[in-house]
Order: structure tokens, then C-alpha cells, then sequence
């Protein structure tokens, strides 16, 4: 599936063979600023598309962008071939395309269950009406619990299922975010910076969890500063710098990209710039 | 006047209709404040909407319980009116479109031009006779001791408490099934809930619009019990006085709001009557019985910044689910 | 147990700080006696009656006004000044019935309601109660506010006048809602509690006014504002600042605001009064005709000093380190905290810069529509549509809104009745945030 990727020539806008997210002239400013000016950009189905660049440079305005959560002045985006723009958000979500949160949104006076089974989809006990009558929702709630469970199983977040989620730790919200997501049941999996504040050894186990979610056919987009990750787990990178798509292409051939390193070494002295300094000497300091 | 006839004063109000009134629009505000997070500042004008609809109809020409339907469907406008401009923005915006339509209302209501259709700041009185002719209690007075009510009374009580009784018990119902829960997900975040595929607009609307029925019934309540409608009740100060109740019972849980307005009547009329007697008595010398009216609010505002200050969740909330602290 | 013992130190300074107001309060409420207005009122000779006769704006003199207690005492009949002005000092407090003789008004003038020749009312003692017959020359006088739908055409010079009184409400406004906006943009607290912060300018001038002091209006009003700049920073110390360290949630604080508005404004009542009571100096003036338009001095004096002080807030914001600081905060808090900014200076600095401008737009409005108990809050629903209109948060967008607001509810009573003038700001909040909710001025916020 992902071999597909390898033919591919590596400039930035470049078709795929099977997208599942076309984005056409996408454009935010603030102000005079262009957080994000997007001119083309497809993401392969079923793959791990990952979305780098230096800090500021964009990437979680056009997760926004891209799934509702804020306006662009300008572009079109599909998924699965349907329109996107102009839609709310949580229309976004239901068609599929569903979003984790840099800042984690844990539900904090909620249990951790609760958190989950919030997550779940097409449940009818949330319509006003049929709420008052459990008999129609009690077997979907039963069958969402299951769900939630294997899924916190897989999440090590089980032992906190009945703590509410505001005693999680940081890095318990990234999992449980993360987890909600897939509640969700998406087709593609938008995820901000999942790994950031996770512990070494989970953060490993998050990663082949993420692979094993491609092999099952989900699409994942991933924002992730590690560049170990990153180049571990991506079949397909695209570097953003200053709103733009600068490079894209597998891995190893973004790392090496001049213009990638260009992107790190120039945003090395603008003022956002805190941590993961590459080392000049090596492409990205990998 | 003495001590021990304050007391049992303070204790019949908070019992009686002015207690029920507040606890039924407290329910309602619950739902939408502690339940949905929801900023609302115009609780009052769903009141008035039901206060006005009930008169208005029965000056019409119409039956009672017709104007009571009435009330409850402009109270669905009203949540419209405060739900399109604010619901898609941030918590504080809904805040202070809610006080503004609500004084809106009450201006235009009170206006002189308008006074062919709303009677102006007269309003109306002596509109509920089918409500007391259907009172199946036989005359008299009932209690113990000190403790007494006129059959009249005791049938508002017996209603209101009643439909308190149902008000809350349905509130339980809907926060105990999946419904309730994306609700709770709203107060917590709105765009987290947003991102898991819900229309958050909607289910804002929703508890705005039931919490509003609910004021609008209480709204009735009132205007069947006082037999009379001015617009000037209608003030902001009386949306604030539900929240004091609401929090003081213990935002977000069941019986808080029945709980809290008998509280707070309770202190409310007790500290009165105190004062009260220190007029009479010559004692508090600073002070004239004008003032105790708004007295009264100052004491609520009081509880309302001690009980953020000392006690956020209330009498009846857990503290780990303090509703109003982080 | 360090946060433990953070949380009771917190608590400490939260009870310290409640307490203290408490006392604060009581003080100011002992101190005087509990009427100010009729227990404070200078001893003057005695009580009177007093008005004045215009027509649009000019003095009506030689008018015949008869006055006669209706138990018997005082009969009095005087003719008005060149200035149109008459008054009757009263011997006793009573209930008096006043009355204009109609025969003695010029021709082409006459009474706007014929009916209302002649006005009961109680005079107390002490009292001196200003009594208004009000006049028209007949040509469809705009005076005429009760009743309702007045299509004059198109008169220039009134709309010239309105336009000019509403420049003069809208800076009024705008001087309040710029410390609201400041206060909200720099803590992100929208403080339901500034229209009694407005209220307490009006108040504090007054008691050095006309209640404990009799100093001129502009020394009261320093002090005024003094008062003021100690009240808003002992609101930051005493109350915010304690529960914003247990990281009490921003709804909560807003309903202690909430809570604190009703108890002040409840307080007011009792200890100031309900009846509005008017500075001793600019309470009646005459209006100058200008030629383009009639204005009264004062008018034009607020104007003044409103945009003085709106000149001094843009100065301190875009001039002084402390502005530069302001914006940084209100711009992104953890960056100005990060860069070296003592983010919490910078908000006490803030509140008793918005205080101070709450309290002088409080004495601005006294000076034109007495001083009410509940003026500020009537004033605070003004504020929130002119932020809103403006762009929440922004420093300069509430003045921008207040003004639009302020000529278009001035200029709005020349078409409709005055009662819904304000009804018409409140619509202007509730389409904009429809059609923009960021307001003129402001931007959208960020997600995730
Ligand atoms: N609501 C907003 N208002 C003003 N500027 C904004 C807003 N949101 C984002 N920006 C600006 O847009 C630019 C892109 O921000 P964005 O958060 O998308 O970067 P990012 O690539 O996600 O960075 P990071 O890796 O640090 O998360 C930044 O300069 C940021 O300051
Ligand atoms: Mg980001």
C-alpha cells in the first residue's frame, strides 16, 4: 500500500494516486501575517503522512483550518472526494475527519469512561427526545462501553476509567485525547503533537499503535517535532516553513532537503524558537 | 414581633411561593448554568414571559391554562432571540446578550407605546380565578402551631412544589442518559465535544430553550400567586437571585436548586425580620424599614461573592466537583 | 504540603481582603447618617420652590407664576427674569400647588400640554424642588417626549444639537467602557461590577460636593477619583487577585463580580438614598446658541475633559513602559511573563486604570443626569454594546462604539420615542455580534 509512495517525484504539490484529503489554495492571515498559505497539497490514503516544520510555521492553524475550527480566507479542501469548506466543524468530524488538540481538551469533570463513550458515534440516546427512553439507547451505550474499554486497554489508561479525567496527568490526556479520537471511529486521524510530554517507553508503544492504525487502513496525519519518530513511522513527509509547503516526499528525502534545513536553520534565530535545535552539521540533527 | 415569630416567618417563606418561584426557574437555570455551562443573565425574561402570558391571555378573553402554554412557547422565542446572536461564541458574550435582550424586553414592555398592548408599567391584575376556583382544598387553615397556611396558599405550595418535584425529576432523567452527558462535555469544552462530531449549537439551544420553560412556568407561578403583573419586577436583580440560590444549593446537581432557594429564602427572610425588629425596637437606628428591600439584595450579593469565595460547590456538591472552580 | 499551604495563604488574604472591604463599607455607611440627602444637605434657608421658562432655548420673561400651600401657608406670585428663571422661598415644608398664568406668556408660546398648568407636590424641608412647565412655540417643538411617534422633517440645527449631545453621551460612555475593555483585555474578566464602580465616582463626588464637603466640583472630583484609584486596586488585591491564585475559574469570577454589583448598588441605595440628587455646580444651564447648533457650556466641558482623558489613557498605552506592558499582556500573557513583564503589577495597574476611568465617566454622567444609586448599571448594558460594537478587549474600539452609539440613540429621539432610545443601542449590540462578532476593532481568538 504504501510502496505506492516510492514513485512518486518529490516536489511539493505533488498528486498522489489515491488522495484522500485534496487541499486547493488555502489561505489564513492574522492580520499581515500568512500563518498559512497552502497552494496545493493531497494526502495518500491509508498512509502516515507526517507534517514538520519549525515552530510557527503553521501547521496547527491548517489542522484548524482544515477541520473547521477556524475560517480561512480563502481555499477548497475535500475529503473522500466530498467538500469540506465552509462546513462546521463538528460536520467535519462526522464525515470522518477527526482531529486530536495540541493543547489537550480532556473533559475534566467527566470520568475518563465518560470521556470515551462522549467520543462514540451515532448513539441515539443523544437526541433530546429519545434520551428520555433508555430502552432505545441502552444496548448502543452497552456496545460503546466494550469498545471504550478495549480501547482504553490499549491506551494503559484502563486503572483510570472510573477517575475523572481532570486527575489525569499530562500525559495521561495526550492518551486519552488520542483514544477519543478513535472512539470516534474516523476514516482519517488528524493528530497534534501526540507525543509531546509522553514518557520514552509509551511514546514508543504510541508509535507502533499509530502504525498498526495505517495497517488497519486508517489515514493518519501527524504533527510531531521528534524527528526520530517522525522518521520512523512516516511513509510520507511534508515540511512546512512560514505557511507554506516547502518540501515533501518519504523521509529520507525531506531530511536531506536543503530547503528543509534552510526552514530549521532560519528559524533558528526568529524569536519562537525554543528546543530541538538541529545541529547544522547534520540534516535535522538525526 | 418577637424572635421566635421570625423564625417561624422565615421558615414559612421559605416553604412558600416566592421560595418555589426561584427554586423552579433555578431548576431551569441549573440545566442550562450547571449543567451546560451556559452564561444566561435573562432568566428573568423567560419569567416574564410566562407572568405576561398568562394575564395577557385571560385579558383577552382566554382561559388560564391556555396562556400558560402560551407563556412556555414565547419562552421558546426567547431562547431563540438569546441563542442566534450567542450561542456560537464565547461563554461571556452569551452573558451579556442574555442581560441585554432581557432588559429589552422589560423596556419595551413598560413603554408607553406599547402600553395598548402590555399595559404599560400598570400591567395586570386579578387574571387567576380558574386557578383558585380549581383548588380542591376545602377552607381553613392547615399546620401546627405557629406554623400555619390559608388553604389558598397551601394549594400554591402544593402545586409549586410540585412541579418543582417535576421540573427536577426530569432534569435527573435527561442528565442520566447519553443526552446529558454531551451536555456535561459542553460546559467542560465545547470544541473538544465539537471535534468528537457534535452539534454543540444545537444541544446549547436545547437546555437554553427547556431551562427557559421551565422560568416561564415559574413566571406564571408567580403572577397566579400575587394575582398581579408589573413589568417592574421583572429586573435583572431577579436573574442574579436565581443564581445565588442555584449556587448556594450546589450548581450541577439535582436538588440543589430546591434546596438553595429555600436556603436562601430562609436567610433572606430571617435576617429581615431580625432587622426588623431592630427597627422597631429602636436598636438599629442607622437603618429605616424602606430600606430593607434592598437590604434583601445586598444580603444576596453577599452570598453570592462568600459562596464563590468559601464554598463554590455549594451545599450539596462534591468538592472535587466544585462546578464553578477549576 | 506546599500547595496546601499556598491555598490557606490565599485564603487568608481572600478572608483579610472580605473583611476589610466589609469594614470599609460599614465605615462609609456609619460615618454619615443613613439619609446624606436630607441629614447632609447644607443648612440652607430653608426650602423653596424654582424653575425656569424656555422655549427651545431661549428665556421666556414676565411669565406670572403663582404659588399656595395647600394647607393655607405662603401664597407667593412672581414674574420670571430676563433668564427666564423664578423662585419662591418657602416658609414651612408643605404640600404646595403651583401654577402659570397662561395669560402672561408672549403670544405664539404656549404651555406643551395644555393641561398641565398647574403641578401638586409635597415639598419637604430643606427642599428646594425645581419645577418645569414646559413650553413650545408651536412649531412642533421636539421637547415634546411623552408622545411617542413626532415625524418633524428634517431640522437641522436639532439634529446638529442631538449629534453634538450624542458626541458628548458617547465620550461619557466611552471613557467607562474604555476601563471595562482595558480591564477585560489585560485579565480576560468581563466585570459586571464596573457600572457601580461608575456609580461610586458619581457618588464619592457628590459627598465632597454637596454632602460632607462643600468643595467645588472639580476638587470632588479629584478626590473622586483618588478614592476611586484605591477602590479598584483594593478589588485587585483584596478580592481578584486571592481567588485568581486558587485558579478559580473565569465564570466563577464573573459571578462574584455579579454578586459584588448587586451588594454595592443595594448598598447605595440604602446608604445614598434612591432619589437622584444633582451637583451643586452646572446642575441648570442655560443652552448657548452657536449658530450651527445650541449647546450648553457643560456640554461641551465634558466633551473636553472626556477626550482630555481619553487623550492621557492613549498616551500612558502607547508611550510608558507601563502601556507597552499593558499591551503585551493583554496580547499574550505567557510570552509577557516569559519576557520578563511582572504580569501581576501590570494587572493592578490595570484595575485601578479602569476604575479611575469608570469613576470619572461616573461623574461626567452626574453632571448632566444627577446622581442615581443605580445610574452606573443602567449605563453598564450601554457599555457592554458599545465594547461589543467596538471590539471586546481592544482599548480604542468601546470608544469608537460608544460614540456611534451615543449619536445614534441621541439622534434616534428625533424620529422615535425617547423611552426606546436605548433600546436602540442594545439592537445595535445584538446585530453586530450576528454579522461581526469580533466587533469593528477586534480579531478572532485562536483554538487549540
Ligand atoms: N488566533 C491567532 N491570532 C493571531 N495569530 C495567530 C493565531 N493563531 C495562530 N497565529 C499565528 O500563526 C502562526 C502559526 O501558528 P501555528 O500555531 O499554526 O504554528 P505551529 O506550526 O502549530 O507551531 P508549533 O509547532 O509551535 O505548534 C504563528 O505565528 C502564530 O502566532
Ligand atoms: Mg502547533
Amino acid at each position: 500500500m504504501t510502496e505506492v509512495l516510492n514513485a512518486i517525484p518529490t516536489v511539493p504539490g505533488v498528486p498522489k494516486p489515491d488522495p484522500i484529503l485534496v487541499v486547493d489554495g488555502l489561505h489564513r492571515a492574522f492580520g499581515g501575517l500568512d500563518a498559512v498559505a497552502v497552494e496545493h497539497l493531497e494526502v495518500q490514503r491509508g498512509c502516515i503522512t507526517s507534517l514538520i516544520g519549525p515552530n510557527g510555521a503553521g501547521k496547527t492553524t491548517f489542522f484548524n483550518c482544515l477541520t473547521g475550527f477556524d475560517r480561512p480566507q480563502g481555499g477548497t479542501w475535500s475529503f473522500d472526494g466530498k467538500p469540506l469548506h465552509g462546513r462546521f466543524a463538528y460536520q467535519i468530524a462526522r464525515r470522518g475527519l477527526v482531529r486530536t488538540f495540541q493543547l489537550t481538551k480532556a473533559l475534566a469533570r467527566l470520568t475518563v469512561t465518560d470521556n470515551m463513550l462522549l467520543a462514540a458515534r451515532d448513539n441515539p440516546g443523544e437526541r433530546l427526545y429519545a434520551s428520555l427512553i433508555p430502552a432505545i439507547w441502552r444496548d448502543t451505550e452497552a456496545r460503546n462501553r466494550d469498545r471504550a474499554r478495549e480501547l482504553l486497554d490499549r491506551f494503559e489508561l484502563s486503572h483510570m476509567a472510573g477517575e475523572l479525567a481532570g486527575t489525569l496527568s499530562g500525559g495521561q490526556r495526550k492518551l486519552l485525547e488520542m483514544a477519543r479520537a478513535l472512539m470516534t471511529d474516523p476514516s482519517a486521524i488528524l493528530l497534534d503533537e501526540p507525543m509531546a510530554g509522553v514518557n520514552p517507553r509509551l511514546a514508543q508503544s504510541l508509535a507502533s499503535h499509530i502504525q498498526e492504525l495505517r495497517d488497519n487502513g486508517l489515514t493518519v496525519i501527524l504533527i510531531e517535532h521528534d524527528m526520530d519518530v517522525v522518521m520512523g513511522i512516516s511513509d510520507w513527509v511534508v515540511c512546512m516553513a512560514e505557511g507554506r509547503v516547502i518540501s515533501e516526499g518519504p523521509p529520507a528525502t525531506v531530511r536531506a532537503d536543503p530547503a528543509v534545513i534552510d526552514a530549521y536553520l532560519g528559524a533558528r534565530h526568529a524569536p519562537q524558537e525554543t528546543s530541538s535545535r538541529p545541529d547544522p552539521g547534520e540534516p535535522l540533527g538525526i | 414581633m418577637d424572635a421566635v415569630n421570625v423564625l417561624l416567618d422565615a421558615l414559612r417563606t421559605s416553604v412558600g411561593p416566592q421560595a418555589i418561584v426561584f427554586a423552579l426557574a433555578g431548576v431551569g437555570l441549573n440545566l442550562q448554568f450547571g449543567y451546560a455551562g451556559l452564561l444566561n443573565f435573562g432568566q428573568v425574561a423567560f419569567m416574564l414571559a410566562g407572568a405576561y402570558g398568562a394575564s395577557m391571555t385571560v385579558d383577552a378573553g382566554g382561559p388560564l391554562w391556555l396562556g400558560i402554554v402560551l407563556g412556555m412557547l414565547a419562552a421558546l422565542v426567547i431562547a431563540m432571540l438569546f441563542g442566534l446572536p450567542a450561542l456560537r461564541l464565547r461563554a461571556d458574550y452569551l452573558a451579556i446578550v442574555t442581560i441585554s435582550v432581557g432588559e429589552i424586553i422589560r423596556l419595551v414592555v413598560r413603554s408607553s407605546t406599547f402600553e395598548p398592548i402590555t399595559n404599560g408599567v400598570f400591567g395586570y391584575r386579578d387574571f387567576a380565578g380558574w386557578f383558585y376556583d380549581i383548588n380542591p382544598i376545602p377552607g381553613g387553615r392547615y399546620g401546627f402551631g405557629g406554623f400555619t397556611f390559608s388553604e389558598r396558599r397551601l394549594w400554591v405550595i402544593v402545586v409549586g412544589w410540585g412541579l418543582v418535584a417535576v421540573a427536577s425529576l426530569l432534569v435527573f432523567w435527561l442528565m442520566r442518559s447519553p443526552w446529558g452527558r454531551v451536555l456535561e462535555g459542553v460546559r467542560e469544552d465545547e470544541d473538544a465535544v465539537r471535534s468528537m462530531g457534535k452539534n454543540v449549537f444545537m444541544y446549547k439551544l436545547q437546555a437554553l430553550a427547556i431551562g427557559g420553560v421551565m422560568a416561564a412556568v415559574a413566571g406564571s407561578l408567580r403572577a397566579m400567586d400575587t394575582e398581579a403583573v408589573r413589568p417592574d419586577f421583572f429586573f435583572t436583580i431577579i436573574t442574579f437571585t436565581i443564581y445565588a440560590a442555584v449556587i448556594l444549593g450546589g450548581a450541577g446537581t439535582i436538588l440543589g436548586p430546591a434546596l438553595g432557594a429555600m436556603a436562601l429564602w430562609f436567610v433572606v427572610s430571617f435576617s429581615e425580620g431580625i432587622l426588623r425588629l431592630g427597627i422597631d425596637s429602636g436598636v438599629v437606628e442607622f437603618l429605616s424599614l424602606e430600606d430593607l428591600a434592598a437590604i434583601r439584595f445586598m444580603i444576596v450579593g453577599l452570598v453570592l461573592i462568600l459562596l464563590v469565595v468559601f464554598r463554590p460547590q455549594g451545599l450539596l456538591g462534591r468538592r472535587e466537583a466544585g462546578l464553578i472552580d477549576d | 504540603m506546599y500547595p496546601n499551604e499556598q491555598a490557606r495563604a490565599c485564603h487568608r488574604a481572600l478572608r483579610v481582603g472580605i473583611v476589610s472591604g466589609l469594614l470599609f463599607l460599614l465605615m462609609a455607611a456609619l460615618g454619615g447618617p443613613h439619609d446624606p440627602a436630607m441629614a447632609q444637605e447644607p443648612p440652607t434657608p430653608g426650602q423653596g420652590v424654582s424653575g425656569q421658562l424656555v422655549v427651545g432655548s431661549d428665556p421666556v420673561e414676565g411669565v406670572t407664576i403663582e404659588v399656595a400651600g395647600t394647607s393655607g401657608a405662603d401664597v407667593a406670585t412672581v414674574e420670571t427674569d430676563d433668564e427666564g428663571a423664578w423662585s419662591v422661598p418657602l416658609t414651612s415644608p408643605d404640600t404646595y400647588e403651583i401654577s402659570i398664568d397662561v395669560d402672561t406668556l408672549p403670544d405664539g408660546v404656549a404651555l406643551a400640554d395644555p393641561e398641565r398648568d398647574s403641578l401638586t407636590l409635597p415639598v419637604r424641608e430643606g427642599q428646594n424642588r425645581i419645577i418645569i412647565f414646559q413650553l413650545t412655540d408651536g412649531e412642533g417643538s421636539a421637547e415634546d417626549e411623552e408622545d411617542g411617534f413626532d415625524f418633524i422633517g428634517l431640522d437641522f440645527k436639532r439634529l446638529a444639537s442631538l449629534t453634538v449631545d450624542g458626541v458628548r453621551f458617547g465620550i461619557v460612555i466611552g471613557v467607562m467602557a474604555m476601563g471595562l475593555s482595558l480591564i477585560f483585555g489585560v485579565t480576560g474578566l468581563i466585570n459586571f461590577a464596573h457600572g457601580e464602580l461608575v456609580t461610586f465616582g458619581a457618588i464619592m463626588a457628590w459627598l465632597f460636593n454637596a454632602g460632607w464637603f462643600r468643595f467645588p466640583l472639580l476638587i470632588a472630583a479629584l478626590c473622586a477619583l483618588v478614592l476611586a484609584a484605591v477602590l479598584g486596586g483594593g478589588l485587585e488585591l483584596g478580592l481578584v487577585r486571592p481567588l485568581r491564585r486558587r485558579r478559580t475559574s473565569n465564570i466563577a469570577l464573573i459571578v462574584v463580580t455579579i454578586g459584588l454589583s448587586e451588594f454595592l448598588r443595594s448598598f447605595y441605595q440604602v446608604t445614598f438614598g434612591p432619589l437622584p440628587k444633582s451637583y451643586r455646580d452646572y446642575a441648570i444651564q442655560r443652552e448657548a446658541d452657536l449658530g450651527l447648533f445650541a449647546v450648553t457650556p457643560k456640554t461641551l466641558g465634558i466633551i473636553a475633559i472626556g477626550a482630555l482623558a481619553i487623550l492621557l489613557v492613549a498616551l500612558v498605552l502607547q508611550r510608558t513602559r507601563l502601556g507597552t506592558a499593558m499591551r503585551a499582556v493583554a496580547d499574550n500573557k505567557d510570552l509577557a511573563a516569559a519576557s520578563g513583564i511582572d504580569v501581576q503589577r501590570v494587572v493592578l495597574h490595570v484595575w485601578i486604570l479602569g476604575t479611575v476611568l469608570a469613576a470619572l465617566g461616573g461623574i461626567l454622567l452626574g453632571v448632566t443626569q444627577k446622581v442615581e444609586y443605580d445610574m452606573g448599571f443602567k449605563a453598564l448594558l450601554l457599555m457592554f454594546a458599545a465594547v461589543v460594537v467596538g471590539g471586546l478587549g481592544t482599548a480604542y474600539g468601546p470608544l469608537l462604539g460608544a460614540l456611534l452609539l451615543g449619536i445614534v440613540t441621541q439622534v434616534s429621539t428625533l424620529w422615535f420615542p425617547t423611552e426606546f432610545k436605548f433600546v436602540f443601542a442594545l439592537l445595535a449590540l445584538i446585530l453586530m455580534l450576528v454579522f461581526r462578532p469580533q466587533g469593528i476593532l477586534g480579531r478572532r481568538e485562536r483554538v487549540g
